[in-house]
């Protein structure tokens, strides 16, 4: 375990065996989107109360579910750069927050269209979301403090600790309609305990999720990979990789 | 070079869990403090413990109680009961419902609380529980006996039967 850890230090490990995975999650994700889209919008039933409209859910349950992983990944990555000084866990962090950012803009977003026909209104100033609007502008934030510092390694460091203080903002979103009175109603879709649809509505949601998660990690290994060519540029291998030029 | 915890990365871990420690009990307070504030909307028994301040405007919050809903037949005018299952809240509204809108369902309104004690809404919005069913298992239950504004008072009944019979046991 230490071993396999002690090798993630090395940029040069990682961009080898993250070339061999890649394929495997893209084409999980493309296998898993694509499935449970058709079978989420095309075959499973609809709802007794909503009809159609609650189909949103196979959009929004999974992009809201990634928007709060990645925030946290984020932030376990701020913490191993920060305490172990390994640059590659900052480039993930670096290469995840663009996604973070979009994906918690696409549960507002479907969110709001949502709630329209359902509630009658396309926001409400209620704690669910209101924390996930602050979680959208966490995500901003870490993304404006990497870009706003000429030296990188204060960059990272202020990203860092804005990810791993923000990460509080987690729970938060997660239990406000537990703590507090919401327009938004509890959870539905867990994978432990009390499911609050029958198997043919949750199994293809329970595919949308694992689909965006293995979206999620191949866009990751991805951008890291040339994220990796780009601050090693002057290493030996590097070079060597790009035919030995100069 | 191994990963384990030097003095200096020690150093570094401590220091970092402690400011996130204390950003926490710091986010953890206001929240606290403000926690009325949070809320979205007074329950009717809020309301009737005198909570809720009086022509201002505020969200009421709790179910559309079974056999209220009172339309003018002339007008968009609507009447209705919200309820708790403790207190009930009457509210008057002129305007359109939302779809989901319906005896049973779980309602926010917003409006000016009147001194007669009920209020007038401007505003009504539908809340949704996190249950979902396709048509067919609705239909089923309505067979059964069930109508499907019932559901979420049945579960409720049931679990409390649930709770009261495992007491009972355990006694």
């Amino acid at each position: 375990m230490w071993s396999f850890i002690n090798k993630l230090r090395s940029p040069k490990w990682f961009y080898a065996i993250s070339e061999r995975l890649l394929p495997w999650f893209w084409v999980a994700a493309a296998a898993l989107i694509l499935v449970g889209s058709v079978w989420g919008l095309a075959f499973a039933p609809a709802d007794y109360q909503q009809g159609n409209s609650f189909r949103i859910i196979y959009v929004h349950v999974p992009a809201a579910f990634l928007a709060q992983s990645i925030f946290v990944s984020m932030a376990v990555c701020g913490l191993v750069y920060m305490v172990w000084k390994i640059k590659v866990a900052d480039m993930v962090a670096a290469m995840m927050a663009p996604l973070g950012a979009a994906m918690t803009f696409i549960s507002l977003f479907s969110g709001a269209v949502w709630g329209v026909p359902t509630w009658g209104t396309w926001w409400m100033w209620d704690a669910r979301l209101t924390s996930m609007l602050i979680l959208f502008f966490l995500y901003l934030g870490v993304i404006a403090l990497r870009g706003a510092f000429s030296s990188r390694d204060s960059a990272s460091r202020a990203a860092s600790v804005l990810a791993m203080v923000g990460v509080i903002n987690i729970p938060i979103i997660k239990y406000s309609v537990d703590w507090w009175y919401t327009l938004h109603q509890p959870a539905t879709f867990t994978v432990t305990g009390r499911v609050g649809m029958p198997m043919e509505m949750w199994v293809p949601l329970l595919i949308m999720v694992l689909g965006f998660y293995s979206f999620f990690i191949a866009v990751t290994l991805m951008r890291t990979r040339s994220e990796i060519l780009r601050r090693e540029s002057n290493k030996r291998w590097v070079r060597d990789l790009a035919g030995g030029e100069r | 070079m191994t990963l384990s915890l030097t003095p200096k990365r020690k150093q570094r871990l401590f220091v970092i869990l402690g400011l996130v420690a204390l950003a926490a009990i710091a986010v953890g307070l206001t929240l606290y403090a403000l926690r009325s504030n949070i809320n979205l909307f007074f329950s009717p028994v809020q309301i009737a413990a005198g909570d809720a301040p009086i022509e201002r405007q505020i969200r009421a919050g709790g179910m559309v109680k079974e056999g209220t809903v009172a339309r003018d037949p002339e007008s968009l005018d609507v009447a209705f009961v919200v309820t708790d299952y403790v207190d009930d809240l009457e509210v008057r509204y002129s305007g359109i419902l939302p779809d989901l809108f319906r005896e049973g369902q779980g309602v926010v309104v917003v409006g000016e609380l009147q001194s007669e004690g009920w209020l007038r809404a401007d505003q009504v919005l539908a809340r949704h529980d996190e249950n979902y069913m396709p048509p067919e298992v609705a239909q089923a239950l309505e067979e059964a006996g069930y109508a499907p504004e019932d559901y979420q008072a049945k579960a409720a009944e049931v679990a409390e039967r649930m709770e009261a019979q495992q007491q009972g046991t355990s006694q």
